[in-house]
């Protein structure tokens, strides 16, 4: 569908500089997947971007959503999107088709920086790079239950799934946590809501000939099994032994979906763990492309006729902002600091001991180690530890960083600090976990009435509480059991819940 | 090509259409989207629709920015992040709206959905039509603007492949007298119906901005009704204290005088509108009234005296809303209460506040006529 519907072979002007792109790129040592490169207009751009990159996923109001904001920003000219590209084997890349040829080039340009960091970055190697089959797979299979079970009903289940899409255990692709349980203990379990009396196989026959074809002793001994059976259920819908970050997984495995129900769950879930890395190493693939755009461009790509354009479309991208980082700008700095560091020679337990701020001024030891060690940077590192290695004090005042906190007296965001270890702490509490809550199962059985129980650890942000009402109804669809959360309400533990019909907010005692 | 993007964008706008609807009660009583209208479109803002998770609220939130600035200095109120770049909880509370663009004609309907609106039976219907011409037709003759193109074309071609004039290597298509063709129309008749409102305001000092606020909602809401049910409308404005005066739409809202009040001098002006321009053979006629109530005592006969002889029997619909004002007496509501049940087509109501809109529009304009 997607070759044969919008594939158009690139313009003789853009394959020539796509052929040069590609070769100053590897001449760099960058090494990445094919690139295939189209060339689209904006609306087919905000189509695609709507989408995540891919050209065909399942039917959902959100992407309609998402489009119409890309295409009122596009045309109230708030904003562009110049490029796009996918985490695929071969990458495909989607050039805006009015983009003059100078941006074409430096878009070109960034673009093999991404296809390197996806191909080499260690965050996505378990990534599917066949996500576009995937995805069509996805939508197909979608496709399929709207059809049988109706739009409304699909579309209301997806809503729920989607609500908790991001409780995910993001690193769990790299670590084997446990051995996967068996999706038969939920649909074992999903008899019980069903049947009351334990199931025993009793023969039709004539009452004088019943104690003959159904042994009451064999019948006890049925009743005795499925006694166990229910026992065994009970143990598996109990909590889990230690708190479980991967909500979905936990759903997926124990609540009483249908199964149509299961494999949309399980949809959602595959999608969220394949775009996870992006949000993981947004800083490192930014920045590591813009790098790679300005260095090929400045030495090699840029004409006296481009340099103006190219400028303005880098200063632009570069902006920053008071109110919010730009990633592009925060990659490639840090990326810049990291090479001048180390081929001066900047690091090491003798530049650690160094106080003499002069000295340390002049410090070169002529390493040249810098290029050779970004490349193990854009290999080993994600957002987080990218910035918990590298972030240095002289950065941040290069960098005119600083800190901000929400002041509820004013109503307004202040700027708190300008200290680096503050300014660090908050850097790395806003990327961790995408600076979202972390939230566990704890429970699956709470108060032995197969409720669910999910515990927000607390790390000083508030829920915001309009949400996790919601969220929690959703998440009550899925369940179909009460579900609770436990979190902190001014510095209290607070559960909230929800039962079905009403929402309830209790502090917690202890004892 | 149909794209699957737009499957996704008609649902969601699907939804949003669903929440304005839920809400129109809301959007009816509070003028806010009439400073939003266009030509055909109304943009609505709605809150914004998304779907719920897990996140920070803004109490103990923080991030890092970039630039200038001493510590405590104010940076904003925080930008929304949309695409998780990784700011804890930098997003703003409820401030969060999108633009809805709604034609009028949808709205109207909306309107006739929640306030159960009978559709208008026009009078005169079978009297007054017009002509229009309507291309639908091909001919070989006429004018060169008319000239179809592709048809013109098409033939030319056909005609050289079948004579074997067409070279392949040089593809040239040069029509011949022959070969062309013309769009050609036909005229048809349609009834037409038209319609003419006239508002009439007491603008004397007794009538303060929030009730002109209350009028000026009201009038968006029926003006947005009768141009659904009528092909062409004919709006005119006259405001009145102890004289009235026919101004536009602008002056009408905007002015403010004191003085005493005299409604029979507007009815006269309406009067007047009503015999130069509008013969009620043709015209579907409403008149909208607007007051606190208040009128000179001697004037209310002569009032009732014209209601009754000359504007009444040519109305479809004479609406007379009594809005309450601190200053004024609101007598004169009773006033027409004594002539209400002799005429079907007289509609009275009093509004206390903007929450009052709502069922005076339907009481208004819940009759059919």
């Amino acid at each position: 569908m997607f070759t044969t519907s919008t594939h158009r072979p690139l313009p003789a002007e853009l394959a020539a500089v796509q052929d040069e792109m590609e070769a100053r790129a590897k001449d760099y040592g960058l090494d990445f997947f094919k690139t295939i490169f189209e060339v689209l207009d904006y609306e087919e751009l905000s189509m695609f971007a709507a989408y995540g990159g891919f050209p065909v996923r399942y039917p959902h109001w959100r992407f309609g959503a998402e489009y119409d904001e890309l295409m009122k920003g596009y045309s109230y000219g708030l904003q562009k999107i110049y490029e796009m590209v996918i985490n695929t084997d071969p990458c495909f890349a989607y050039l805006l088709s009015c983009n003059a040829i100078t941006d074409q080039k430096l878009v070109i340009a960034h673009v093999y920086g991404h296809c390197d960091f996806f191909k080499n970055n260690a965050w996505f190697s378990h990534t599917n790079r066949k996500m576009l089959d995937q995805m069509a797979n996805h939508a197909a299979r979608m496709s399929r239950y709207i059809d049988r079970y109706g739009f409304e009903e699909v579309e209301t289940f997806v809503d729920a799934c989607l609500s908790v899409e991001d409780l995910i255990d993001m690193h769990s692709p790299h670590i084997r946590r446990r051995e996967p349980e068996q999706r038969a203990a939920a649909s074992a379990l999903e008899g019980k809501w069903t049947e009351d009396e334990p199931r025993v196989t009793r023969f039709k026959s004539k009452d004088y000939m019943d104690a003959y074809i159904n042994p009451p002793d064999v019948l006890e001994a049925e009743v005795r099994a499925c006694e166990e059976k229910e026992k065994e259920r009970e143990r598996l819908r109990s909590f889990p032994e230690t708190p479980q970050r991967d909500v979905l997984l936990f759903l997926l495995e124990h609540a009483p979906l249908k199964d149509w129900q299961h494999d949309v769950l399980s949809i959602v879930r595959d999608e969220a763990y394949y775009f996870a890395p992006q949000g993981q190493t947004k800083i490192m693939n930014e920045g590591w492309a813009s790098y790679w755009h300005s260095k090929i461009m400045t030495r090699h790509g840029v004409t006296d006729a481009d340099i103006i354009d190219y400028a303005d479309h880098h200063s632009g991208t570069m902006a920053t902002s008071r109110n919010r980082l730009n990633p592009y700008k925060l990659g490639i700095e840090l990326l810049k600091d990291i090479e001048e560091r180390w081929n001066k020679g900047q690091f090491g337990p003798e530049w650690e001991r160094c106080t003499d701020i002069r000295e340390k001024l002049r410090w070169d030891k002529q390493l040249g180690l810098g290029r050779q060690k970004i490349f193990e940077v854009r290999r080993v590192h994600n957002d987080v530890t990218f910035i918990d290695n590298f972030l240095t004090p002289e950065f941040c005042i290069k960098q005119n960083l600083f800190e901000y906190r929400f002041n509820e007296s004013t109503n307004y965001y202040e700027i708190a600090s300008r200290e680096f270890r503050a300014i660090k702490t908050q850097l790395l509490n806003g990327l961790t976990n995408h600076g979202r809550p972390f939230i566990y199962v704890k429970d699956g059985n709470y108060k032995n009435r197969g409720e669910l129980y999910l515990w927000h650890q607390f790390e000083g942000i508030e829920l915001r509480m309009d949400y996790a009402n919601d969220t929690l109804e959703n998440l009550g669809r899925l369940w179909r059991r009460p579900v609770h959360i436990e979190t902190m309400i001014d510095d209290k533990p607070h559960v909230l819940s929800f039962d079905g019909s009403s929402h309830e907010v209790q502090e917690v005692k202890k004892i | 090509m149909s794209r699957s993007i737009d499957r996704d964008l008609s649902r969601f706008k699907q939804i949003v259409r669903g929440r304005v609807r839920q809400q129109l009660r809301k959007y009816i009583t509070h003028g806010e989207m009439i400073g939003r209208q266009g030509r055909d479109l109304v943009s609505i803002p709605v809150p914004n629709i998304e779907i719920p998770h897990f996140r920070h609220g803004k109490k103990g939130s923080g991030g890092t920015g970039q630039g200038d600035g001493e510590v405590g200095q104010p940076i904003g109120k925080g930008q929304d992040d949309a695409d998780g770049k990784g700011q804890a909880g930098s997003e703003p509370g409820d401030e969060h709206f999108r633009e809805v663009d709604i034609t009028l004609e949808e709205l109207a309907q909306m309107l006739a959905q929640e306030l159960e609106l009978p559709r208008i039976e026009p009078k005169g219907k079978d009297q007054i039509s017009s002509q229009k011409d309507k291309y639908t037709t091909i001919r070989r003759t006429g004018p060169e603007s008319l000239r179809h193109l592709k048809r013109t074309y098409k033939r030319a071609l056909r005609r050289a492949i079948m004579s074997n004039e067409y070279d392949f290597a040089r593809p040239v298509i040069v029509p011949t007298r022959d070969d062309r063709l013309y769009r050609g129309w036909k005229t048809v008749t349609q009834p037409e119906t038209n319609a003419a409102i006239i508002y009439l305001m007491d603008v004397s000092g007794s009538m303060t901005d929030e009730q002109k606020e209350i009028v000026r909602i009201e009038a968006f809401w029926i003006d947005t009704w009768l141009k659904s049910q009528y092909d062409g409308i004919d709006i005119r404005y006259v405001i009145h204290d102890a004289v009235a005066k026919e101004v536009d739409e602008e002056t009408f809202y905007h002015t403010r005088e004191s003085g005493g009040t005299r409604i029979s001098s507007a009815y006269k002006i309406a009067r007047e509108i009503i015999a130069e321009d509008y013969s009620p053979e043709e015209w579907n006629i409403y008149c909208f009234q607007f007051s606190d109530g208040d009128n000179w005592g001697e004037d209310n006969k002569t009032c009732l005296e014209m209601l009754v002889q000359d504007i009444l029997p040519v109305c479809n619909l004479f609406c007379y809303g009594q809005v309450e004002s601190p200053y004024g007496s609101g007598e004169f509501i009773r006033e027409l209460k004594r002539i209400h049940d002799n005429f079907d087509n007289l509609v009275l109501s009093e509004i206390a506040d903007k929450e009052g809109i709502y069922d005076s529009i339907k009481a208004f304009l819940g009759k059919g006529k």
